[in-house]
């Protein structure tokens, strides 16, 4: 297992987030994102536990395309990642990132 | 129409309960995770598995788990069980109409080894408990994964089991009879053999499910509140002459070799049919064929 962290500057906050919000499993090629607001100084932090050793790269690459789609700040995000593949990756953090500014509840 | 069978424990929750009325007891910001998943290497989950919580039923006051299947299994590991015994006793103090567990398991995380298995055994006693202070249990059976192990024992300690066709019920999974008895006693890629010898609808035929219903969560709801007032006799009359009957099942059926030997000395014309009936043709079919 690989633990992985990412930064990102220059989002913007959510105005009114809910306390946090969960979408997918952590299933064979699956992950779990858990979004939560957090006091980050206008950072948004990506905190990955991964089945998968190796892919810092391709991680990097995939939240690179995230954070230009979904440019957030004072955000935590949180995964449980089971060999999930870039595609599902960008699928599951799209949807739980509309959900979350969208205001949804958990 | 939602399928209850390809949908997550949230999602499954989330179309039985009231609208909006779910609170969630150690949501998954909470963090509280298996010790052991990590300890392994092994990614662990946020809610472990499982999520437990109280809602309302049709404004009736309820205590709900939903196992995630799709997380190894639905399989209980230490955090898994505790959650789930401590809802069980939260029913103890705050007495609601009835407690419902929206099962899918395997049986027991067996990365957490003993921890697993005395989990299950707390869950054990503590179904028990909930009955024995006349607070109903109502296990919901239709998740892709089943219902096996320890929880397939749980679900039969409670007071109703409510299944879909899809839904399965059982001790030993498939795989497992297959491993330990050999390819020729079971074959668990038998698909029709897997339904018909742990499915929904034989479940259902032997009585073991009270309630059999369409693969559909709105379905499984009206089920739930269906059973949410039967008071079981927990006499001790009643609970010999239960004995009686699973003494006098095995003498009549102890010789079958397969579901379908079983559904014809049942009285059931063209049994091999049952498999490909719809929900309402098949309880028309079977109506006072049941053991």
């Amino acid at each position: 297992m690989e633990t992985l962290t990412y930064e990102y500057r220059g989002g913007r906050p959510v105005a009114s987030p809910p306390p946090s919000f969960l979408v997918g499993v952590v299933g064979s090629g699956n992950l779990e994102v858990l979004v939560e607001p957090a006091p980050l100084g206008g950072l948004c932090r990506v905190e990955i536990q991964t089945a998968a050793v190796g892919f810092g790269a391709t991680w990097q690459a995939v939240l690179d395309d995230v954070f230009a789609r979904h440019p957030l700040a004072d955000v935590r995000i949180s995964i449980n990642d089971v060999g999930a593949t870039p595609a599902v990756v960008g699928l599951r953090l799209d949807q739980a990132l509309d959900a979350f500014a969208g205001g949804a509840q958990p | 129409m939602s399928s209850y069978y390809e949908d997550s424990a949230r999602g499954r929750l989330a179309g039985l309960l009231d609208p909006g009325s779910f609170r969630e007891i150690l949501p998954p910001a909470e963090r509280v995770v298996s010790p052991h998943l990590r300890q392994l290497d092994t990614p662990a989950a946020f809610d472990d598995g499982i999520v437990v919580g109280e809602g309302r039923l049709e404004d009736r006051r309820v205590l709900v788990a939903a196992q995630e299947g799709g997380f190894m299994g639905g399989a209980v590991g230490e955090v898994h069980g505790a959650k789930l015994t401590g809802l069980l006793e939260r029913a103890l103090d705050t007495h609601p109409d009835g407690v419902l567990l929206l099962v899918e398991s395997g049986g027991v995380r067996l990365h957490e080894a003993n921890a697993g298995l005395i989990a299950v055994s707390e869950v054990m006693r503590a179904v028990l408990a909930v009955r024995a202070s006349g607070i109903p249990v109502i296990v919901l059976d239709g998740g892709t994964f089943g219902c096996f192990g320890g929880m397939g024992i749980v679900s039969r300690l409670c007071d109703a089991v409510v299944m879909s066709e899809e839904g399965r019920l059982g001790l030993s999974g498939p795989e497992v009879i297959e491993t330990t008895m050999g390819v020729e006693e079971f074959d668990s890629r038998d698909r029709a053999l897997v339904w018909r010898t742990v499915g929904g609808k034989h479940r259902y035929l032997l009585g073991e499910a009270a309630t059999l219903v369409e693969d559909d969560v709105t379905a499984f709801r009206a089920a739930a509140l269906a059973l949410i007032d039967h008071k079981p006799d927990l006499s001790l009359a009643a609970l010999a002459a239960e004995h009686a009957a699973l003494g006098s099942r095995l003498e009549r059926f102890g010789d079958c070799r397969d579901a379908l030997d079983i559904w014809e000395r049942l009285g059931v014309e063209e049994p091999e049919r049952l498999p490909i009936l719809d929900t309402a043709d098949f309880l028309a079919t079977v109506r006072d064929r049941r053991a």
